[in-house]
This record gives structure tokens, sequence and C-alpha cells, in this order.
């Protein structure tokens, strides 16, 4: 018998789906809600357009909170939240909301971050130019903000890799719950290893194309 | 094409900086009006408050106390205030480029957050003042493959692209080698003639004052210490902060150990290239020693500048010549 004798490619091929199907739903959604709520954070933040020291303690407080529950405990106590929102609490539906809400503070404040990295003279030039708040978010910010924005949200998505795997422990699928189930729980080692492998061949794809967008977008060598 | 120059009113403003922990005096009882058309000049030390003044022109500031008026009115708010802001257009030490956009794209910007004219007409605008400030050959680069007067040049393109009547020049000229000031004060010189923009400059060389302004405020720990011509200011000045920028731009005169008084003289244009120091001491028992000294132009009007050292019976004689052919003479306090 050899070693990876307890390999199911069709097993692995199916887990491998469930966890980029998580990763690219959960990711979506966490930089549509993330993206916005990050905007907000910076806004109201000491170097904002708006400063707004009660709303962004508030919000900042909330997001300080999500962040520092354990992903794993996050999912548990969101349990009866995600039953009402998608029907179950398991699978690739039911790791969703928590996958979202566990990642969108963590993206919003490394947007909050890139945001707060742009020149401050070119906002000032902006604003002399007569634009307005929302002018300014959409038009200098955004676009100024790119290269660190893309890199948020590769540093982003590895995350969510590696909480959809501990979602594996409690009932999410995907690799992780493969890992889980044979490798831990039956003592597969060939299986453990195999899912470990294809969760760095994950990540490292994730991490390349991130940095060539970044090295794209980057208008601090020439260009062509 | 452009609109008609704008001139600025302070009345009695002043600016205060509050934080939880303290509170800073920043501007104190300002009272300003710089005439349309003119290129002033805004100098003095780092920490003055030199920045914060040319801001509230645009309202990047606001004044803590007083009023600042353009053309006889308040500076609005919301929308109103968008649409002067585009009205006074403005340039920055830090250039304040978008990093993302092209040369081109960066002077479209600001047509576009205007929402002026159509596609077509904000192309053909952009390449007009491209051209105008000299860099239709790098419309395409990026500001990384700028070097500094390049990307000041992209800024001043985008700071005239809404017809501004007002151009105001923060350190504008403060982060370039000398050949790229030298080219960038000549280009808002330019400006100023070929359009009548008022230019309203901060800087805290003395030597950028000379080179292109008409009149020049001097700020002191957020005070007006003295407002006047550049001529007054530099070689009559009526306050120490004036006296102390003026005598910046001399070399400092050697010590010939002699103890004798010295004399600042002073001649403009005509006399600069003539034989006044000759015609001052022939046929008179004086020695004149030149112990200091430059010839230099306020804007393009050439003027001497000398430290010297002149006795002998005869010095009050020769004295009185150099006055009676336009020199004029102050002792040196040292």
């Amino acid at each position: 018998m050899s070693f990876f004798s307890h390999i199911d490619t069709l097993e692995i091929f199916l887990a491998t789906s469930d966890t980029l199907i998580m990763l690219a739903v959960s990711l979506a959604l966490t930089v549509i809600f993330g993206l916005p709520l990050g905007v907000w954070l910076w806004l109201t933040g000491p170097s904002g357009l708006t400063p707004n020291r009660f709303v962004y303690g508030m919000v900042g407080l909330v997001v300080n909170v999500l962040r520092s529950i354990p992903f794993v405990i996050l999912f548990i106590l969101l349990i009866p939240v995600t039953l009402a929102l998608v029907g179950t609490s398991l699978g690739v539906r039911g790791a969703i909301p928590p996958l979202v809400l566990g990642a969108v503070p963590f993206f919003a404040r490394l947007v909050e971050s890139s945001l707060r990295e742009v020149n401050h003279t070119v906002i000032e030039a902006t604003k002399a130019l007569g634009a307005s708040s929302r002018q300014i978010v959409i038009h200098t910010m955004l676009p100024e903000a790119r290269p660190s924005l893309i890199a948020a949200v590769t540093v982003t998505a590895i995350a969510l890799i590696s909480y959809t795997a501990m979602a594996g422990v409690v009932g999410a699928g995907g690799l992780g719950d493969l890992a889980v189930r044979y490798g831990y729980q039956r003592f597969q080692s060939d299986v453990m290893l195999v899912t470990v492998a294809l969760i760095v061949v994950l990540v490292q794809l994730l991490q390349m194309l991130g940095d060539r967008l970044i090295s794209r977008f980057h208008r601090r060598t020439t260009p062509n | 094409m452009y609109n008609s120059p704008l001139p600025v009113k302070f009345i009695n403003v002043s600016k205060e900086f509050v934080s939880h922990e303290s509170r800073h005096q920043v501007l104190q009882g300002i009272d300003l009006e710089i005439q349309s058309g003119e290129v002033f000049g805004i100098v003095g030390p780092s920490g003055a408050g030199k920045s914060t003044l040319i801001r509230l022109i645009n309202a990047l500031e606001l004044p803590t106390g007083g009023r600042v008026e353009i053309h006889g009115s308040a500076i609005g708010r919301g929308r109103e205030l968008g649409a002067m802001r585009q009205k006074i257009g403005m340039i920055f030490q830090q250039f304040g480029l978008l990093s993302s956009k092209t040369a081109r794209q960066n002077v479209l910007y600001a047509l576009e957050l205007a929402k002026a004219g159509t596609p077509q007409t904000r192309r053909a605008k952009v390449d007009d003042l491209l051209e105008r400030v000299g860099l239709s050959a790098h419309a395409d680069k990026y500001p990384a493959q700028l070097s500094g007067g390049q990307k000041q040049r992209v800024g001043i393109a985008r700071a005239l692209a809404n017809d501004p009547g007002i151009l105001l020049c923060d350190e504008a000229t403060s982060a370039l080698d000398p050949e790229a000031t030298a080219e960038i004060l000549k280009l808002i010189d330019e400006l100023n003639a070929a359009l009548g923009l008022t230019v309203i400059l901060v800087t805290h060389e003395m030597d950028v004052v000379r080179r292109a302004c008409d009149r020049v405020a001097i700020l002191e720990q957020g005070r007006l210490m003295e407002v006047g011509t550049v001529e007054q200011v530099l070689f009559s000045p009526q306050s120490e902060a004036a006296r102390a920028l003026g005598l910046h731009l001399l070399p400092r005169p050697a010590d010939d150990g002699s103890g004798r008084a010295r004399l600042r003289l002073t001649y403009f244009s005509d006399t600069v290239a003539s034989d006044v120091l000759s015609a001052a001491t022939q046929g008179l028992d004086v020695s004149l020693a030149i112990l200091a000294g430059q010839v230099a132009a306020l804007k393009a009007k050439p003027y001497a500048d000398l430290i010297v050292a002149l006795d002998g019976p005869d010095a009050a004689a020769s004295v009185s010549r150099l006055r009676s052919r336009g020199v004029r003479v102050t002792e040196v306090v040292s």
C-alpha cells in the first residue's frame, strides 16, 4: 500500500472547488461591504475630510470588537444569524455569512490605512480644484490608493483561505473540512498533506496575482 | 478666454488652531489688500503662518476671526465654494499631482471636476495649456517620469485649466533646483503679463521675492511686519524683520579690522553700468573700498547693492556726490 492510498481525487477536487467558491463569494461580499466601511472610517478619522470623533470612535469600536473575536468563535456565535440569513449553518452556504463578517472589519481597516497613505498635497490640490468630497473619494483617493487597495484585497483573500480552513472544523465544506475529517479524525496523513499542499499553492497563486496587479498599477516606475 | 484678475482683501483676519491639549495662534490681526493683476509675495521664516495665510484665500483653511474677501465678496460654502475655488488656481511645493494619471490626464482632471465643456473642447484646451507651459512633448508621461520643474509645469497647467483670476503659489519653487526655479519664476511672470492673473506667492526666500514680485508682505510669528513694494522693503525697510531679510541677500562684508564707518550704497538700472563710484572719488581726498556687494535685479530692473568703507577728509563731499547721482546711501550698523 503506497503512502497516498487514501487519496480520492474526486473528493479532493470537490473540496477544492468548495474552497474556491467560498473564497470567491466571501471575498466579493467583503469588498462590497468593507470598501465603503473603510472609506467611512477614513472620512471620519483624524486625517479624513470630515473628522468626527464620535462616529469614528463608535464605528472603530464595532470593527475592533469583531476583529478581536477569534474566527472559530465568531462562526459559532453567528449560527442563529447564519440560519436566519441563508437557512443553514453548514456547508459552503453556511460558511459565507461568518466569513464575510469576519473579513469585513479586517479589510475595512486595511482600506482606511491605504487611504491615509495617499499624499496629503494631492488631496489638498484636488480640493483646490473645487472638487466635492464625493469627487475627492471616487476620483482622487481610490485611484491614488489603488496599488495599496489591491494589496489589501490580496491579504484579505489569503486571510479568508485560512478562515475557510478553520470553518472546516465547525461544519463548513472545503479543503479544511477534508483535512479535519480525514487527516485529523482518521489519521490519514496523506490526505492532510495533500490538502495542506493545495492550500499553500492557492495562497501562492493569490499572492502572485496580487503582486502582478500591484506592479501593473504602480506609476512610480516606468510603464511599458 | 481667461477671467479677469481678482483682488483679495483680508480684514482683521486671525487664525487659531485648537486641539484638545493646546491652542496655537497662527495669524493675528491681518489687514491686507492684494490688488488685481499684481504679483504679490508673502515672505517670512518657516512657522510664520505664510502657508496658512495663503490657504485662507481658497478656504483650505477657514479664519477664526475676521473676513477674507475676493473681489468684494466673502468666500462661500458648499457648491458655491467649489465654483469659487475653480477661479483660484493653486500650485504647491510638493506639486500635488495624481501619480496614477499622466500629465495630460492631470490637467484634464481639473476640467472634468468642473464639468466644463465637452470632451472635445476639453482635449483641445488641455493641449493648449500643455503647450503654454512648454510640456507638449511630455504629455503622456506619469509624474514619476518627470523632473521637479516639469512636474511644477503640469501643476501650473492644471491650476490654469478653469481660467482662474488668481494663482496661488505655496513655496512653489522651494523643492526645485536653481535652474528649474528660474524657469518657473519666468513662466509665472509670463503668465502674469499675458493673462493679467493676480499672483500670490508664498516663499521663505527673499531672492524669489526680488526676482518675481511687485509688492511683498513680511510675516513673522503670525503678524504682518511690513507691506510695500519690493524696492521699499529691500532698500528702506521700516521693520527689523524686513531689514534682516534684506541683509540676507547681501554677502557678508569682510571685517577689515579698521573700524571705519561702513556705508551701504544702492543704485538702480541706468546708473549700474555707469561710473558713479569713480566719479564719487575723483579729485577728492578719500579712499573707497568695497567690502561686499552684488549686482542683481528686481524683476527685470538691475541694481547694485554694495557695502563700502569710505574715509578721508573729503568723505562727506563724496557722499553728497553719490546722493546727487541717485545713489541711496545709508550707514550700516554692525
